[in-house]
């Protein structure tokens, strides 16, 4: 890579090399674009089809007529609230999991027999009915923490945020716990401090979790004025199952699910994970390289 | 505990006896695991052992403990349901295609991109492609069921190269490659990365001397980079084996209909359909058990493969 091929054969490669992967790239984000300009067409090119990547008879209808939406905003806010509780409950639980599992078992008795309690649900689950049937039995249903609970801490998270906390020093323990530390102080001031790449990682693939996920608003939820967004675009995607709507909401409903309509809400909720995106990217590879490969 | 003999007898070298510490300093240890501990026995523990409904006839009004125990009926009643043959076979045909497809185009996409040598233009495509994974299935189905229907872009494009139009999320002949290949585009950038930071870690001394020795960038390519990624290839060859039975459930709910249930239904969204729409709890958990048993194994059986192939551990 120092000294550069530049035989004909090299050249010819760069080129169709560099067109190609554009090319591939360029697949990756035309289906995004597609959408963005259908939600901004004027909804006659939009239901007959012209449209491709550039808005036909452009106007901001569909935009303004979901921010007036009310079953838009408030599966929006929903989210949002899912979003701020869920990450929190999990970053917690990962990080005050992680912590006492990096210590050595003479110091923590029984700590490999907690590890494998942990690590056994990453291989076994009791599946889909019989966790639905907890949830229900829990009083779950129609409630928002059934969001949040089935979800609170992520072990494969918490395997990462382990593997990173042995990556600190030993001896910066050692000292704090001469000097008296405690476990909390160490945990807090040191341990933390000191894996904010790790935590960022972690948090961002929570939320982006919590974002995306739909299938719990659709199994634990039947009431729509508590469905995350996702959940309430999947059923507009659909047209079914706003069992229990109101006529005003069904009239509303009808006039959001066209074309325009439908692509304008997918955009806006694509928005807070483009908004992230350049966060996520600076360390999600980190923190893939990181959750596999470890020396 | 007998670290008070320990102590005593002297066996624990000093600087670790400072590390030992009395009760007052253990518990706080065991404080932080109280809540992880109950979160994962209230909502992995009990499902595993709600599995029992797969063996009784499970009535809600009776519970786990009081419905009638029917050992291996539903067990029985699924080997001869007609669509059982056609359920299993969709599952491997499709997870077995994403598992190959995937890890071809990714690791093909990392030696093409590893070529490239303006670091903006290399930065440029990498955030393109991987961005798609970060979107929902709600999302990206939402768009590819409008994209893909006969009217949609991808048909415009194809009839304009002259080709037929095709429904392919409504035919049975385009389905599971429909399903292969959405899954492809979302997730190939992000199955990259790791290959790429395995061609970040050769070391630049095996191409300098490569070219000392007269190879060409194709030799290169051939005799160092492709060995250099091996290990990695190898390594995620293991691990998928414990994907086997994953065809996607959030995927195939979204983009399939009645119309392709014959090759699209797959474990578990007849798992949903059978429990959560028609209610036959029993059924449904007996099939998800049984899936559940089988991707253990596999998942030991990769892990162990991982361990001794790549030496890999989880943790």
């Amino acid at each position: 890579m120092i000294v550069r091929d530049k035989s004909a054969a090299s050249v010819t490669f760069d080129i169709v090399n560099y067109i190609f992967l554009g090319l591939l790239a360029a697949t990756c984000l035309m289906p995004l674009l597609h959408m963005l300009a259908v939600s901004l067409s004027a909804r006659a090119p939009a239901s007959a089809g012209r449209v491709t990547f550039w808005p036909i008879g452009f106007h901001l209808d569909a935009y303004s007529y979901i921010i007036n939406s009310h079953l838009f905003l408030n599966a929006f806010r929903v989210s949002v609230i899912r979003v701020v509780v869920g990450v929190s409950i999990q970053m917690s639980l990962v990080v005050l999991t992680a912590y006492p599992l990096t210590r050595e078992p003479e110091e923590l008795p029984g700590r490999n027999v907690i590890m494998w309690y942990f690590f056994f649900t990453m291989l076994f689950a009791g599946g889909l009915i019989p966790t639905f049937l907890l949830v229900r039995s829990l009083g779950l249903l129609d409630n928002f923490f059934a969001l949040i609970l089935p979800v609170a801490l992520p072990v494969y998270s918490m395997v990462i945020m382990m593997n990173f906390f042995r990556t600190l020093p030993k001896s910066l323990y050692e000292s704090a716990m001469i000097d008296g530390a405690s476990h909390w102080v160490i945990l807090g001031r040191i341990f933390i401090p000191l894996s904010k790449p790790a935590v960022a990682t972690l948090s961002l693939f929570s939320m982006v979790f919590h974002w995306n996920e739909w299938f719990m608003g659709s199994i634990y939820l039947n009431d729509y004025y508590k469905w995350p967004l996702q959940t309430y675009l999947r059923q507009l995607l659909q047209n079914i199952d706003f069992s229990r709507i109101t006529l005003a909401d069904l009239d509303l409903l009808r006039r959001v699910s066209d074309r325009t309509f439908v692509s304008a809400q997918l955009f806006v909720a694509t928005i807070p994970i483009l908004a992230v995106y350049p966060f996520l990217q600076r360390y999600f590879v980190k923190g893939i390289v990181l959750g596999s490969v470890k020396e | 505990m007998n670290n008070v003999s320990d102590r005593i007898s002297g066996k624990i070298p000093n600087r670790k006896r400072a590390l030992l510490a009395p009760w007052a300093r253990v518990y706080p240890l065991y404080v932080m695991l109280i809540p992880g501990i109950v979160a994962i026995f209230i909502f992995q523990y009990i499902p595993m052992y709600g599995v029992i409904i797969a063996f009784q006839d499970f009535r809600p009004v009776h519970g786990f403990v009081g419905s009638r125990f029917v050992g291996l009926h539903w067990f029985r009643f699924v080997l001869n349901m007609p669509e059982f043959g056609n359920i299993i076979r969709n599952t491997f045909v499709i997870a077995v295609g994403k598992v190959i497809a995937d890890q071809v185009v990714a690791i093909t996409f990392a030696l093409l991109l590893n070529e490239v040598r303006h670091s903006f233009y290399k930065r440029s495509l990498q955030t393109a492609v991987y961005l798609p994974n970060f979107l929902s299935w709600v999302i990206i189905g939402g768009i590819f069921i409008d994209i893909l229907s006969t009217r949609g872009l991808f048909n415009d494009f194809i009839a304009l190269l002259g080709f037929e139009r095709q429904f392919f999320l409504g035919s049975n002949r385009w389905f599971q490659a429909t399903m292969i290949w959405t899954d492809v585009w979302k997730q190939f950038g992000f199955n990259a990365i790791l290959y790429l930071a395995a061609l970040t870690n050769i070391n630049p001394e095996l191409y300098e001397s490569g070219i000392i020795d007269g190879a060409n960038r194709f030799k290169l390519v051939r005799y160092i980079t492709i060995p250099g990624m091996m290990p990695t290839i190898i390594l995620l060859a293991t691990l998928n084996l414990g994907q086997i039975m994953e065809a996607g459930f959030e995927q195939i709910l979204i983009m399939y209909n009645p119309a392709v249930y014959r090759t699209g239904d797959i474990i578990d969204t007849f798992v949903y359909r059978a429990g959560l729409i028609d209610a036959q709890f029993s059924l449904a958990a007996a099939v998800g058990l049984g899936k559940s048993v089988v991707a253990f194994f596999l998942i030991v059986i990769s892990y162990k493969l991982a361990y001794k192939y790549a030496g890999y551990r989880i943790f």
